[in-house]
């Protein structure tokens, strides 16, 4: 075999792993919201703990998160002690994501309840118009109700530091 | 304290794949017999002690220790003895451990049975395959350690195990594989040890023939059973998804059948020497790249287990050693691998030549597909995915060239084969094939479809083309029994091999043009008609499981307004996870199998309901299951073991005297 030709294998695989390096800071999972930069959706639910019904108009006037969680979700239980930590700076709305109440109600009477209001969405309705594909979801949204950032999974420090903050800034 | 000797076994295991990866390379480097003489009890050495490792972790399971953290994920009170067993390799560190102990187990049989290769060249390949060892020793004692506990509060119960692993397939599914991948590393070290040595003829391709023919068979295996398990377990019916992670398994399988013809032009005819080479190391680095793949998170897949980025850079930075180093390796020395002899434009060499490029070019298409979304993704072109449509356009043109490749190839000669009059029983075969292919459809389809016609053709084509070659050994040697016996193993694999492949692209065929299948509602009394099937819900109640509840449907099947049989698909939901899981009611036959699963409630009673007749599916795994027989009846040749046993009477005069 000629005497270049076999640095070839060589060389391919030297461009495959620079993409492999740059692949492992990219999230494969993540998907671009359809919704950011937009107004949150309209809506007419019922707040889980008191029952009365909500609209967007409820919703703080204020920059804060809106996390999709449910009892079923076991992501939402790990990322549960940071978003209580993180209500202490700013409001997190819940959305009670194709959930029954009792479920519901017990999950937050045993971890504990930092949500400034809970809609209750046990249809997934508003998960819909949000474009949510699972839980746990988290979206950031302005004091005008426009959403800014979506993140999928679990938030944390890192991805608070990483994501959250950036925009956060920007925004206040 | 017992997870303690476990994690002390992992660690001596550690210890002594640096030693063997060390000591028999700088005897061979120094001349020092003393040196090389250790490769063999140290492999022996870092078997048990992985063993030791990987029981403890298994008694782990069996006696809940919980307070062992993978064992506290992975597994619950509740779940049966057989999964606790099976959980062991249910995620990212037990599944390591398991590669790890298979690597091992590889070297112990290297160790064993490599009486009839020189002391030295057994010394190196053990010591390559010591180098991964330590790579993948040292990936688990610092990113991923299968032993870590939760004290001094120990959980009083588990998470369980990830309820889609809750089935026998996922008991011999991962092993298979594993013995495939890993085996896949005997070869490599073997092409590694000769570019050392720089003993680059044809003997190392005889010797690590057997080795990677086993390793090819259990990859065969081990496919099959992960595609039979998505097609009953993952509730979609489906039995190839395309997914990141089959792929990662496809393409060593692609390259690694490229590799066993490679060989054995370089082993009988001295040829393609510096291409068997890099197919021997391109198999292995491609499974390594698979379990970076699946490891790492780069890609999306059912089979991500551990998304970590720190993990993703370890074994990227372990890819880079091993992959970059073989290459380099090999760019150094095999442009001095001279290629003595010459072969005409139509012999066995030129048809295996052929083959080995369709079968490289099916991999890098594989590979690109599976990449490309990452690759886009770096440069900034956004998210996309490629699908089975890209895939199929590019499978089904290359395997028909194959098919042809291997109707011509078993019949030519070495060397020089021209002669017409070889492939004149080529050209009838081809015509009753086209005849039974065209009438087929209408046969045996109830529909009829050119795609069928063509994919059934080339089948019966290769199908027929391998019996022919099988009856014209038969004549040769003058009967069947004399011909069982006298000729090559490898022959006799090869045959049922190709066969195999016909078995399954028949079932392949079949399924992707003629599955009826219907999406429905239905609720207790509801029928529906699928094909000669009659289908009513009986029932419907709720079952209580070891660790689930399921909702439970009851099927009538008529056949001809006769009750055939009755089936209970399931929707389970798992009491510790919460997870839903779709358990499918399959009744497989040997022309169709009919599968019925349950999909969402949708109130008042109603569920929906996937209904399917799937022509001919079992012959998919049938096939592949031939294919791997194939792979084991070769290693069975008396060569193998002649060449054994002459070594070890010569291996014995020698320590005599000592």
């Amino acid at each position: 075999m000629n005497r270049l030709m076999v640095w070839l294998p060589l060389c391919i695989f030297a461009i495959l792993v620079g993409f492999f390096f740059k692949g492992l800071s990219l999230n494969p999972n993540e998907q671009p919201s359809a919704l950011i930069g937009q107004p949150f959706p309209v809506f007419g639910l019922t707040d889980l703990m008191t029952g009365e019904r909500l609209t967007r108009e409820q919703l703080p006037r204020q920059p804060y998160l809106l996390n999709v969680w449910a009892s079923w979700c076991i992501t939402c239980q790990v990322e549960h002690p940071y978003l209580t930590q993180l209500s202490k700076q700013m409001p997190v709305v819940g959305l009670n994501y194709k959930d029954t109440e009792t479920a519901a109600k017990n999950w937050l009477a045993k971890l504990g309840d930092p949500y400034a209001l809970q809609i209750f969405d046990p249809t997934g309705r508003l998960g819909l118009d949000l474009g949510v594909a699972g839980a746990p979801e988290t979206f950031l949204v302005d004091s005008k109700g426009v959403i800014h950032l979506r993140i999928q999974g679990e938030v944390n420090d890192r991805v608070y530091a990483k994501k959250i903050q950036p925009v956060l800034e920007t925004i206040q | 304290m017992i997870p303690e000797i476990g994690h002390f076994a992992l660690v001596l295991a550690f210890a002594v794949s640096i030693c063997l990866a060390v000591f028999p390379l700088y005897g061979y480097l120094t001349s020092q017999d003393g040196f090389c003489a250790t490769a063999k009890p140290l492999a022996l050495m870092q078997g048990l002690a992985l063993a030791v490792a990987f029981g403890v972790l298994m008694y782990g399971f069996l006696a809940h220790d919980f307070s062992v953290k993978y064992v506290a994920d992975n597994s619950n009170l509740d779940l049966p003895w057989h999964f606790r067993m099976s959980a062991v390799w249910g995620a990212h560190e037990g599944s390591l451990l398991l590669w790890a102990l298979i690597l091992a187990f590889w070297g112990v049989a290297v160790a064993l049975f490599s009486r009839g290769i020189p002391d030295h060249m057994s010394a190196l390949v053990l010591s390559v395959m010591g180098m991964i060892s330590v790579g993948f020793l040292a990936f688990m004692l610092f990113t991923s350690n299968p032993f870590v506990r939760i004290l001094p509060f120990a959980p009083g119960n588990g998470a369980d195990l990830n309820p889609l692993l809750q089935d026998p397939g996922l008991i011999f599914h991962p092993p298979m594989l594993y013995m495939g991948y890993v085996g896949l590393s005997v070869a490599f070290a073997f092409a590694m040890a000769s570019l050392i040595s720089g003993q680059l003829d044809a003997t190392w391709a005889r010797w690590s023939r057997p080795w990677t023919t086993v390793a090819w068979a259990f990859l065969t295996l081990g496919i099959a059973l992960g595609s039979w398990w998505a097609y009953y377990e993952l509730g979609w019916g489906g039995w190839w998804f395309w997914d990141p992670v089959e792929n990662a398994s496809l393409i060593p399988w692609l390259v690694a059948t490229a590799l066993m013809h490679s060989l054995a032009v370089t082993e009988k005819r001295g040829l393609f020497r510096s291409w068997t080479l890099l197919l021997a190391i391109a198999a292995f680095s491609l499974s390594l790249l698979g379990t970076f793949l699946v490891r790492s998170g780069v890609l999306t897949s059912v089979h991500a287990f551990a998304n970590d980025p720190e993990r993703g850079v370890f074994i990227l930075g372990f890819l880079v050693i091993v992959i970059g180093g073989s290459l380099t390796l090999y760019a150094l020395r095999a442009g001095k691998v001279s290629e003595p002899g010459e072969f005409g434009w139509i012999s066995r060499e030129s048809f295996l030549l052929f083959n080995n490029l369709v079968l490289t070019v099916m991999a890098v298409s594989v590979l690109l597909g599976t990449l490309y979304p990452l690759l886009v993704d770096a440069v900034g072109g956004g998210k996309v995915s490629v699908g089975p449509p890209f895939f199929n356009a590019v499978f089904v043109p290359l395997t028909a060239i194959l098919i042809s490749g291997m109707a011509f190839g078993p019949l030519a000669k070495w060397r020089q084969s021209d002669d017409p009059k070889l492939y004149r029983p080529l050209i009838i075969t081809l015509i009753v094939s086209v005849l039974v292919g065209l009438g087929w459809p209408s046969l045996l389809a109830g529909s009829y479809s050119i795609s069928t016609a063509i994919g059934v053709t080339m089948a019966l084509w290769l199908a027929i083309a391998t019996v022919v070659d099988f009856k014209k050994k038969v004549g040769l040697y003058g009967g069947l029994t004399t011909t069982l016996a006298r000729v090559e193993k490898g022959m006799i694999g090869m045959w049922f091999a190709h066969f195999g492949l016909a078995v399954m692209i028949l079932g392949v065929v079949m399924v992707e043009n003629h599955t009826e299948h219907r999406d429905l509602r239905m609720g207790v009394g509801d029928a529906q008609r699928l094909g000669n099937y009659n289908v009513r819900m009986t029932d419907l109640a709720v079952i209580n499981g070891p660790n689930y509840v399921a909702d439970q449907a009851t099927f009538e099947i008529y056949e001809d307004d006769q009750l055939f049989k009755t089936v209970t698909p399931q929707k389970r939901r798992y009491d510790a996870s919460g997870m839903v899981m779709t358990e499918a009611s399959i009744d497989s036959g040997l022309m169709r199998d009919l599968y019925i699963a349950m999909g969402e409630p949708l109130g008042d009673g109603d569920w929906a309901v996937r209904l399917s007749v799937k022509p001919f599916v079992d012959w998919i795994w049938a096939g592949a299951f031939l294919m791997g027989l194939g792979g084991f009846i070769s290693i069975m040749d008396r060569r193998y073991r002649q060449k054994l046993e002459v070594k070890k009477d010569e291996a014995s005069g020698e320590e005599a005297p000592a």
